[in-house]
């Protein structure tokens, strides 16, 4: 084939700024970790808080995950994600407390084979739950913002109600497994062994994303779809199809995410995935709609904030996360790493 | 003529309270260009949206390869082997110019040899291989568009302005990628104002005025017959 004429466009160099600006969000988490050990002062303290945000920070990504990829695929608001968090607790509870053997053992492989399984079961039956839920709840109001609140929000509700005829009406208190009580010293400061768990359940997780995402067609075709979802389909791919996986994937994300949130309070309740959609919302919002590396950001974001200025200002614990939501949407309206959405 | 790939028959499409295609009666025949030409606003872009199915044909029918798609859903019929490159050129911006051209094979790997035909015919999207595609200049997309749809092989090609706003060097490389399309034994339905592209590579030509086809034959007979062209889009193609 005849080759193109002289045509030899080239990029122009960013300036030192533009380049900034563009990685700013990636320095945020460091430079938020500098500023807590200057404001904490002393090391352990601030080490201590640093892992505890660490962690609380990787739970809430694992719980967001999923609920910023269904937004940004199909332009989905689902109130009813917190329902999968309670779900999937309660299911991994009771498979915890089933193996009480396991877990009362002093034996690190039998700890984690119960945490283990715990897993698999809260995550089978919440990817279950969250198909049904597409289908009966989610599917008959695609392309309608104000229904998907109304009759997610009703779903979520129905779904706690089932956890109390199920489980009965009470908070449940859980024991972490033997193993994982207590905590490591390091450096003068106390680690507790549950966090440093959580943080690399929450990293393996996240590279696991990043490579399905960025290695393989699937993720490519769900990169693609949240970008420019009818032009997918006009290359032939089923995006439906896609997006019940998502979703299935989100809502088993969430119950690994309920387990683990469960097992760090040490107690359950059947609101406590509400609760979370809080934070659950801030993170998908901070982190850019759609975008799985913002939302990690944003949840680490949250979890180190909420640590440092607990530890530093109680009273201001609770709005801190809203000051953040609030600074980095005045600075970023679509977010931190936002998916640039075709028009 | 020969056998039409694709027809349509009395086609109607609203697009909110709007009726845009009143009508469309079309044949395009295989392994030909079918150049698809009139004024803005008469249908043309609306008409590839719904062979294509990305707006829903209200009434009429719509056969491809002898089969009835009206119903059929949009990556059904890319599958069956239509390829679309919509006029914004629907190019995936966070993604590399690697990974829009790997989406474009749908049906798996992309074929060496056809990734060395598309890399040669477009050398620009080498250079850029791994970048992301937003960073790409408008030509540049366009061609990433274009190669994405031809990353395999269709039977038919739905195409439209390809060369809107791009420079002459450019809309020269569009046409011999076309043509050479072309040669393959591949049909193509294309939208386009350029007149000398037109010209150069329509074999057939349908004109629509007001959402229907008013006008269907040899695109050599109204490149030559300018008073037929000012009957049928208002003025002579030459001033395009």
């Amino acid at each position: 084939m005849t080759a193109a004429p002289d045509h030899r466009p080239t990029f122009a160099r960013l300036s030192l700024t533009e380049r900034l600006d563009a990685s700013l969000p990636l320095l945020l988490v460091p430079i938020l970790v500098v500023l807590g050990f200057f404001a904490i002062g002393a090391p352990s303290s601030w080490l201590t808080l640093t892992v505890s945000g660490l962690a609380m920070g990787m739970m809430i990504f694992i719980m967001a995950s999923g609920l910023t990829l269904v937004f940004g695929l199909m332009d989905v608001i689902n109130f009813g994600h917190g329902a999968f968090i309670s779900v999937g607790a309660f299911v991994g509870v009771s498979v915890l407390i089933a193996l009480g053997d396991w877990t009362g053992a002093a034996s690190l492989v039998l700890n984690m084979s119960a945490i283990f399984l715990a897993v698999v079961a809260a995550m089978a039956v919440t990817g279950a739950l969250g198909w049904g839920f597409e289908r009966v709840i989610v599917k008959p109001v695609y392309g309608a913002h104000l229904k998907q609140i109304l009759v997610t929000v009703g779903g979520l509700i129905v779904i706690e109600q089932l956890i109390h005829v199920v489980w009965g009406p009470d908070e449940i208190f859980i024991n972490r497994p033997e193993m994982l009580k207590g905590a490591v010293t390091f450096a003068g400061a106390a680690l507790e062994r549950y966090r440093l768990l959580a943080v690399a359940v929450g990293l393996v997780l996240f590279l696991a994303m990043r490579i399905v995402l960025r290695r393989t067609k699937i993720g490519l075709i769900v990169r693609a779809g949240v970008e420019n979802g009818p032009m997918v389909e006009a290359l032939g791919y089923r995006l439906r199809v896609v997006f019940v996986g998502v979703f299935i994937a989100g809502s088993a994300l969430a119950g690994l995410g309920g387990v683990m949130w469960g097992l760090y309070q040490e107690v359950i309740t059947a609101n406590m995935g509400e609760r979370m959609m809080v934070l659950v919302f801030i993170v998908a919002i901070i982190g850019g709609l759609g975008s799985v590396e913002g939302a990690f950001i944003g949840a680490l974001l949250v979890g180190l904030l909420q640590n440092y200025v607990a530890f530093l200002e109680p009273k201001l614990a609770l709005v801190s996360n809203i000051a953040l939501m609030t600074a980095i949407l005045m600075w970023r309206p679509q977010g931190m790493l936002p998916v640039v959405k075709a028009k | 003529m020969s056998d039409p790939i694709l027809s349509l028959n009395n086609v109607h499409t609203d697009i909110a309270q709007y009726h845009i295609l009143q009508g469309v009666d079309l044949e395009v025949p295989k392994g030909q260009v079918t150049m698809l030409l009139g004024r803005n606003g008469v249908g043309k872009t609306t008409t590839l949206k719904t062979i294509m199915g990305q707006w829903t044909c209200k009434s009429g029918e719509i056969s491809f390869d002898g089969q009835d798609m009206t119903q059929m859903a949009v990556s059904a019929r890319a599958r069956a082997g239509i390829g679309f490159v919509p006029e914004d050129m629907g190019i995936f911006a966070d993604l590399t110019v690697e990974e829009n051209m790997v989406l474009g094979a749908t049906s798996g790997p992309m074929d060496p040899k056809r990734k060395e035909w598309l890399l040669n015919a477009f050398p620009a999207l080498g250079t850029f291989w791994t970048s992301e595609a937003g960073n790409l200049s408008g030509g540049q997309k366009q061609m990433l568009s274009i190669a994405r749809a031809m990353a395999e092989d269709r039977t038919l090609y739905l195409i439209d302005e390809p060369t809107k706003g791009l420079a002459p060097a450019i809309v020269s490389t569009m046409a011999q990628a076309l043509r050479e399309l072309k040669a393959q034994g591949a049909s193509i339905l294309l939208v386009e104002q350029n007149f000398s592209v037109a010209k150069a590579l329509g074999d057939t030509a349908a004109v629509m005025d007001e959402g229907r086809v008013i006008w269907t034959g040899a695109m050599a007979d109204l490149a030559t017959d300018k008073d037929l062209q000012e009957r049928l889009m208002g003025l002579s193609m030459e001033a395009h």
